[in-house]
């Protein structure tokens, strides 16, 4: 039999107001079970909660009903005071007899009844609470990062710097992004290298940080503090350990091909760094376009290579490493413009280029040395016109959101190309100016005293007429049709997930959005955070930013990472699933409908009518489990249960609800 | 003597309106919370509805719906975070397939659809809670009491029992 102590406040008149709390009381009393029933004007306060702790003592309580506010109130601060009695933290119930119920109706009629029930509900419930015990679990302090980009450097050295190893998993041959491509950066104009490869030679250099490039993430096991990674790192066919740098083989190499760095503006060869920067410093082969590795006929890197580093016969390295705390920073990619915008030519005229193309083209170290000149016959492009959302905005064609940096690097654009050529015209076709940040729209209004032209409309089409790119679009402010003969065309494309992002998601149970962003946990209060625990987000995999917002994100996610690295160990959550071994009949559905790859099935082996037998039975993981209780509704022969909301206490709560 | 007793009494003699008895499960991470912010708003809903907190849409087994509705209520809703939006990832799709699933079978047995209603009610949506809530007791007050088919009501009772669940003791796996 247990004892049951039932505590009902009056929360000044907030309850009391309309509701009878000492008739409440009165009929708590001759519950079943029931040793005591009193009310209190705060239950929470100091006071409140002593009279709770005396009146376990002298009744000789074993279990307590508290009719108060939302348990979203205040259920961890009477589990606190319990901690500190005889009485397990979980054997509390809440009524809540103030949110739902004395705050919703206006008159005693109505709620005293109500809250009767709430009560005779909660009573039932607690009747059958056990106590609950949580375990305490590992922390690991090593953290990977998945992503090399601005946010995923930024997240490695701030961790690192606070001491913990960190390891960075990057799938191409170098750090660095979309970032390092770009040329200068708005709002300020500091040159992208300038300011990216620093980082990235920090980076490379701090003891605490491991890169892995032309790394893939394969398989992640196990939960927060204890995640089991398992990472191919692809063949180099470049010894990492031996190799100088000193580029000689890249020189040599007779086999180019487009550089994907410079957007296919310019070749580059078979063994390569992706661009003179690079970190690591040291090239790889490009398997696809080696001549050696194609048909075995070439070999000249082998050949010039001072020091023995080309290897052949690299093969692909597979590791398995245990990690705390996983930061996913996998960034964006740009929509493939071409596939969906025919009208704007749909790739075919080489005059219209992407906006990252374009940044290739100002770039001192870019194919043209910075020159803007027309890919088509490398003269300089005298008008432009520069198209927005391309992609953005348009959820006819493609993506319904904002990718909120392409107004500002639009106006970046203008503002560089109005800078390097002389009597030179840029017509800007846009829908809204969306300027929000620290000194952008100033920057916005700068390029429009260069001169730049803002057209408020979309183009409709482009023709290539002899050299000439007509561009046709509307004025919707002049409220006519617009015909501009521009010599380059610039398109400003939407920001799409990375290509992985969907995979990623799924391996480590991120949800997605419609369009295949990364889900934070919550989008204004825990934006960094995702729903599987030590698994964080940092950069544009999230949604499209720009780079200060990426690098706050980033310092952010690190942030959560050490303060799960300031401890020891967790403790795992008590409200959990449980299997019971003797009902459980292997079947599986449980670990089917687990969000959390929480459960699993195990073998045992167990005397079962008087023979001994060797069967599969679910296992919950208590550092997985979330305590959704999916699986007990799935569990056919009703083996798996919710601790703290079982089947039982379910059960009884409806029993006494029916007995209304 | 509970004032409960009174209002049943008046009902069942047929000389007052009838008030149904309507259950609601409601999660705790949306539904819950924004029938706590109806409160904090003193928005005012009829006061049929009792609200049994879940962690989760998904953690509702139709067999409380069963024996709810055998055992005395007249109405059932069972309320979770829209589609997508599962603190638990994907607790509300498996909620939504399997009640649908429920309610077709249900209705098959002759339940009238208003009687068992899931919906979606973010923690922001203090409104939506109180118009479903208002209108789930309507719908139902318009049915009148809800009588189950006493075979059924046999077949259950054979299988649970409302009073005293046979439930498997739990054990440690
Ligand atoms: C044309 C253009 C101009 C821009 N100009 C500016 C500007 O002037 N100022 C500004 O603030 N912002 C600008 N931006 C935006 C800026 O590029 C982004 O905000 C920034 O690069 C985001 O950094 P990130 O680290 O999140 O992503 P990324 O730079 O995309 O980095 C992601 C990294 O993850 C790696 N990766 C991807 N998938 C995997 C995987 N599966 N496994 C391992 N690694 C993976 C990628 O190879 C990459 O290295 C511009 C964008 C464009 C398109």
């Amino acid at each position: 039999m247990s004892r049951v102590g039932v505590f009902v406040c009056h929360c000044g008149s907030n309850i009391a107001g309309t509701v009878d709390v000492e008739h409440v009381a009165e009929e708590a009393a001759k519950l079943p079970n029931v040793a005591y029933a009193t009310t209190n004007k705060y239950m929470c306060s100091d006071p409140g909660q002593q009279a709770v702790r005396e009146a376990i003592i002298e009744h000789n309580l074993d279990r307590i009903v508290i009719a108060s506010c939302s348990p979203r109130m205040h259920e961890a601060t009477f589990r606190k005071m319990l901690a500190g009695t005889d009485i397990n933290p979980y054997m509390l119930e809440i009524a809540n007899v103030r949110e739902q119920c004395s705050w919703v109706h206006k008159d005693k009629d109505v709620g005293t009844p109500k809250a009767i029930d709430l009560v005779k509900m909660a009573v039932a419930k607690v009747n059958y609470d056990a106590p609950l015990t949580t375990t305490t679990i590992p922390v690991n302090k090593r953290a990977l990062i998945i992503g090399g980009g601005i946010a995923g450097m930024q997240a490695a050295l701030d961790i690192a710097d606070a001491g913990y190893p960190v390891t960075i998993v990057e799938k191409e041959s170098s750090l660095g992004g979309r970032m390092v491509m770009l040329d200068k950066t708005f709002p300020t104009m500091d040159c992208s290298a300038c300011i990216c490869t620093p980082k990235m030679t920090d980076v490379g250099a701090h003891p605490n940080i491991t890169i892995k490039t032309l790394a893939e993430v394969e398989s992640v096991g196990g939960y927060i503090g204890n995640f089991e990674v398992t990472v191919r790192e692809k063949a180099k066919y470049v010894d990492y350990d031996t190799c100088t740098g000193c580029s000689l083989c890249e020189t040599k190499c007779p086999s180019k091909v487009d550089s994907e760095f410079d957007q296919g503006l310019a070749k580059r060869r078979a063994i390569y760094r992706p661009f003179a920067q690079a970190v690591p410093a040291k090239p790889t082969i490009d398997a696809k376009n080696c001549r050696k590795l194609i048909d075995g006929k070439c070999g000249v890197c082998e050949k010039v290579c001072p020091v023995g580093s080309i290897k052949f016969d690299d093969e692909d390295k597979v590791t398995t490493e245990v990690y705390g705390a996983i930061i996913v920073a996998i960034g964006y990619q740009l929509i493939d413009w071409t596939k969906i915008y025919g009208e704007y030519g749909g790739g075919r005229f080489k005059d219209v280029i992407s906006g990252l193309q374009f940044e290739r083209l100002v770039n001192a170290s870019g194919p043209t040395e910075g020159h803007i000149l027309r890919p088509s016959d490398n003269t300089e492009p005298k008008t432009v016109v520069i198209v927005k959302c391309v992609g953005s905005r348009d959820p006819e064609k493609a993506k319904s959101y904002c990718s909120r940096a392409c107004c500002m690097y639009a106006a970046k654009h203008a503002h560089q190309y109005l800078d390097k050529v002389k009597d030179a015209r840029c017509y800007i076709f846009y829908m809204d100016i969306r300027t929000p940040g620290k000194g952008y729209d100033e920057f916005y209004m700068n390029t429009q005293h260069d001169g730049a032209r803002y057209i408020r409309g979309r183009v409709s089409k482009i023709i290539n007429q002899n050299g000439k790119l007509i561009c046709k679009g509307e004025d919707t402010l002049l409220g006519s049709q617009v015909t501009v003969e521009a010599d380059m065309v610039v398109l400003e494309t939407a920001m799409v997930p990375a290509d992985e992002a969907n995979q990623i998601g799924s391996m480590l149970g991120i949800t997605r959005d419609k369009d295949l962003w990364l889900s934070e946990a919550h989008p204004k209060l825990r934006p960094v955070e995702t729903n599987s625990g030590g698994i964080y987000l940092a950069g544009t995999c999230q949604g499209p930013k720009d780079i200060p917002d990426s690098v706050a994100q980033a310092s952010a996610a690190a942030m959560k990472v050490a303060i799960l690295f300031s401890k020891d160990e967790l403790e795992s959550n008590a409200m959990i699933a449980n299997s019971n071994k003797n009902l459980c009949n292997g079947c599986g559905a449980c670990v089917a409908i687990c969000p959390y790859g929480a459960i699993t099935l195990e073998e045992i082996t167990a005397r079962e009518n008087s023979v001994m037998v060797t069967r599969e039975i679910s296992k919950v993981n208590p550092g997985l489990c979330q305590g959704c209780g999916a699986c007990t509704v799935a569990c056919r022969p009703g083996a798996m249960d919710l601790r703290g909301f079982t089947d039982e206490q379910i059960m009884r709560e409806v029993a006494a609800l029916c007995q209304w | 003597m509970s004032v409960v007793n009174d209002t049943q009494a008046a009902a069942s003699t047929g000389t007052e309106t009838f008030e149904p008895k309507i259950l609601a499960f409601a999660c705790h991470w949306c539904t819950y919370s924004g029938a706590d912010l109806a409160g904090l708003n003193r928005m005012s809903y009829p006061a049929n509805v009792r609200v049994l907190r879940v962690p989760c849409s998904g953690r509702v087994n139709p067999q409380y719906i069963l024996t709810a509705l055998n055992k005395g209520v007249d109405g059932v809703l069972v309320c979770g975070c829209h589609p997508g939006d599962c603190h638990y990832v994907s607790g509300n799709y498996y909620a939504k397939r399997r009640l649908m699933a429920f309610r077709r079978m249900l209705q098959y047995t002759g339940l009238e659809p208003e009687r068992f209603q899931v919906r979606w009610i973010s923690g922001s949506e203090a409104g939506k809670f109180r118009d479903t809530v208002t209108s789930v007791v309507e719908q139902v007050r318009e049915l009148g009491p809800y009588k189950p088919d006493p075979a059924l009501a046999a077949l259950i009772d054979s299988s649970v029992d409302a009073s005293n669940p046979v439930l498997p003791e739990g054990g440690e796996a």
